[in-house]
């Protein structure tokens, strides 16, 4: 009665007579993650003066330490100007801010009682925990989305094409960043020590994604850490996707498993699976009766 | 209206691929009862390794249609008890149906039927208050269309139809109260949970949440849970259970449980109570306790005020003149206080474990 009953035609809706057919279980929970996600939307355009000051960083980053080192750094070091190079990493520093902080949502739900009026709703926990990851990933992408307006500014033409690749990169990096986020979140439970670890890790998470530097200078056992470091594979999608639609912008090696760069596909598909295995943890913390 | 049974089965597997119902998960024909549960149990781990019952072996019934109250102190297991209804906790014994549906084995079936108002506010502050409810709405499966009608009807009905496109946290603690009530009837719920729905608001808008009720009550037949400590609220309904310590020590109509324990307590004072305790204890009928105390001495009777003349005229007729005199019939506090052996005032918290 659930899966079938959506793609039927004429499947009877709430949208004829007073007393229509109640809806099908699978259209119930899709309504619930969809109302999980307009919430976040929701949140997103009502707290603007928020959102510019998450966007500012990464303008500030691109535009001030960009061009300051641009000149300092021969574009032969790096195959392309340094503001360039520098783009692909500060898309993931805005993407991955709102993809956590969606997470940290869960515990400050808790906190504020919301949850409760979550876990409420007639559909199942897993339902609740894919909305949440679904809204991180779609604000995170729409945030991602306003600095990829910026392209032009540091030389990248406007390609559909090209646009579409990081789009497409930066979907799957803040769901995975959502993902590993939520999972947090379910196992600490609590808003400080989710900030404490967040502040001891995200700079060195930052500074191992490749995005301010290539990683093929850093120490052996620094390179390791980065085949480690979601935030790594994401800026490697969107250069490597850079350099395929601009073959000309040469770019330098990302991650590489045992000394071999792994292929595009590989990558991504590492990214998703990390992102898929940490929701489908979650989902199971978060569903243990009480 | 009743769904597929198989619908709230695979509720914790993880995927619900299981769309056949297995035989015998078809929920029970409703009964007369909104809700009935039978030696339901909840237990906690404790903190010496043993476990604390918050709940221990309830056996409630509630009418379709009523408005009943739960009463007891803090502590008392009160809000444990909402959980176990509401299929947000499990127990560790009994059964529960609600609505005619098993919580155990149909939990979501459960949540659709039952509204809730949340003793903390449970409300996204950043949110309007149109925006709060219409999320609430398509969580609870509705169509956009029903969602914005519904959102509409429920905002005038309360009072707050004015103030939709206002952000939450910028409406006082009444409102807000409101708000939450709006949005625990938003999808027509058989059964409404309160859980202390008053408390922390000043007494106006008390009296608002209570006309609130009532109307919804006498149009919709809505039948109202309603936890509270507060004995004129507990007053005001058809029946109410007495909770304490995590047992069940009464329930039934108001008037009932205060005839229970029968007579209206009669309070003389005269200038002279030792002289006037013979007097009365002559007077009144044989058997009949009195009690010296600070405000003069005090006896229960049946129909105490029409006492009052004739124990009068005994201490007249004694030369003694009474100076006070009334004559109050059994409060819930005395039933309280009855059943308990403290007042519901003073009663704090019972130890935890205390029955093991």
């Amino acid at each position: 009665m659930t899966a079938p009953a959506v793609t039927a035609p004429g499947n009877p809706d709430g949208h004829a007579g007073p007393h229509p057919a109640p809806p099908s279980r699978l259209r119930r929970e899709l309504r619930a993650v969809h109302a999980l996600v307009h919430r976040d939307l929701l949140r997103l355009s009502l707290q603007r003066t928020h959102t510019a000051l998450m966007l500012i960083q990464p303008v500030l980053y691109l535009f001030i330490l960009g061009g300051g080192l641009a000149a300092l750094i021969p574009t032969a070091a790096l195959g392309v100007g340094y503001q360039l190079y520098l783009f692909p990493g500060m898309l993931m520093m805005t993407v991955q801010s709102p993809a956590i902080m969606v997470g940290i949502r869960l515990i400050t739900d808790k906190q504020t009682g919301y949850l409760r009026e979550l876990l409420m709703a007639p559909v199942s926990r897993a339902t609740l925990l894919l909305g949440n990851c679904a809204g991180g990933t779609v604000v995170a992408t729409v945030q991602g989305a306003v600095l990829l307006a910026l392209a032009g500014a540091v030389g990248l033409p406007y390609d559909p094409l090209l646009l579409a690749l990081l789009l497409t990169g930066m979907i799957l990096a803040s769901f995975t960043i959502t993902a590993l986020a939520l999972a947090l979140a379910v196992s600490l439970g609590r808003a400080e020590l989710f900030h404490m670890l967040l502040g001891l890790v995200m700079m060195p998470l930052l500074f191992l994604s490749g995005g301010f530097f290539p990683l093929d200078n850093l120490p052996d056992w620094a390179r390791g850490l980065a085949a480690l470091n979601p935030l790594a594979y994401g800026v490697d999608l969107l250069r490597r996707s850079i350099s395929l639609s601009v073959p000309h912008e040469a770019t330098t090696v990302g991650i590489e498993w045992f000394g071999h760069q792994p292929p595009l596909l590989l990558e991504a598909g590492v990214l998703l699976t990390a992102g898929v295995l940490a929701l489908l943890y979650a989902t199971r913390r978060f569903s243990r009766p009480e | 209206m009743q769904p597929h049974a198989g619908a709230d089965a695979p509720e914790r597997a993880p995927l619900p691929t299981s769309a056949t119902a297995p035989e015998g998960a078809r929920p029970e024909a409703r009964g007369p009862y909104a809700i009935s549960t039978r030696g339901l149990v909840k237990s906690y781990p404790g903190p010496d390794g043993g476990v604390t019952p918050a709940v221990h072996g309830l056996d409630l019934d509630v009418h379709q249609g009523e408005t009943f109250a739960f009463l007891g102190p803090n502590g008392a297991g009160k809000s444990t008890t909402i959980s176990l209804l509401c299929a947000l906790a499990r127990p560790t014994a009994g059964t529960a149906t609600v609505a005619g549906v098993d919580v155990l084995t149909h939990p979501g079936q459960v949540r659709r039927q039952v509204g809730m108002l949340f003793q903390h506010s449970a409300l996204d502050m950043e949110l309007t208050v149109q925006q709060n409810l219409r999320v609430h709405a398509r969580l609870y499966g509705m169509s956009r269309r029903d969602a914005h009608r519904r959102t509409t009807e429920t905002l005038d009905a309360i009072g707050l139809g004015d103030r939709r496109r206002a952000p939450v946290r910028t409406l006082s603690g009444g409102m807000r109260r409101r708000l939450e009530l709006a949005r625990g009837l938003l999808h027509e719920p058989r059964v409404l949970f309160l859980d202390e729905p008053t408390t922390g608001l000043d007494p106006h808008a008390r009296a608002q949440v209570w006309d609130y009720l009532r109307q919804l009550r006498e149009r919709q037949g809505t039948t109202l849970f309603i936890t509270t400590h507060y004995l004129d609220e507990a007053e005001n309904c058809d029946r109410l259970a007495i909770i304490d310590g995590g047992r069940l020590v009464a329930q039934g109509p108001p008037a009932a449980l205060k005839a229970a324990i029968g007579n209206d307590r009669v309070v003389l004072r005269t200038h002279d109570d030792p002289a006037a305790d013979r007097v009365v204890r002559r007077a009144a009928p044989p058997g009949t306790l009195t009690t010296p105390g600070p405000d003069g001495i005090s006896l229960r009777l049946p129909d105490g005020s029409s006492w009052i003349p004739r124990l009068c005229a005994a201490l007249a007729a004694e030369g003694i003149p009474v100076r006070a005199a009334s004559a109050t019939p059994p409060t819930l506090d005395d039933v309280f206080f009855h059943h308990t052996g403290r007042s519901i005032h003073t009663a704090g918290p019972k130890a935890a474990g205390e029955g093991l």
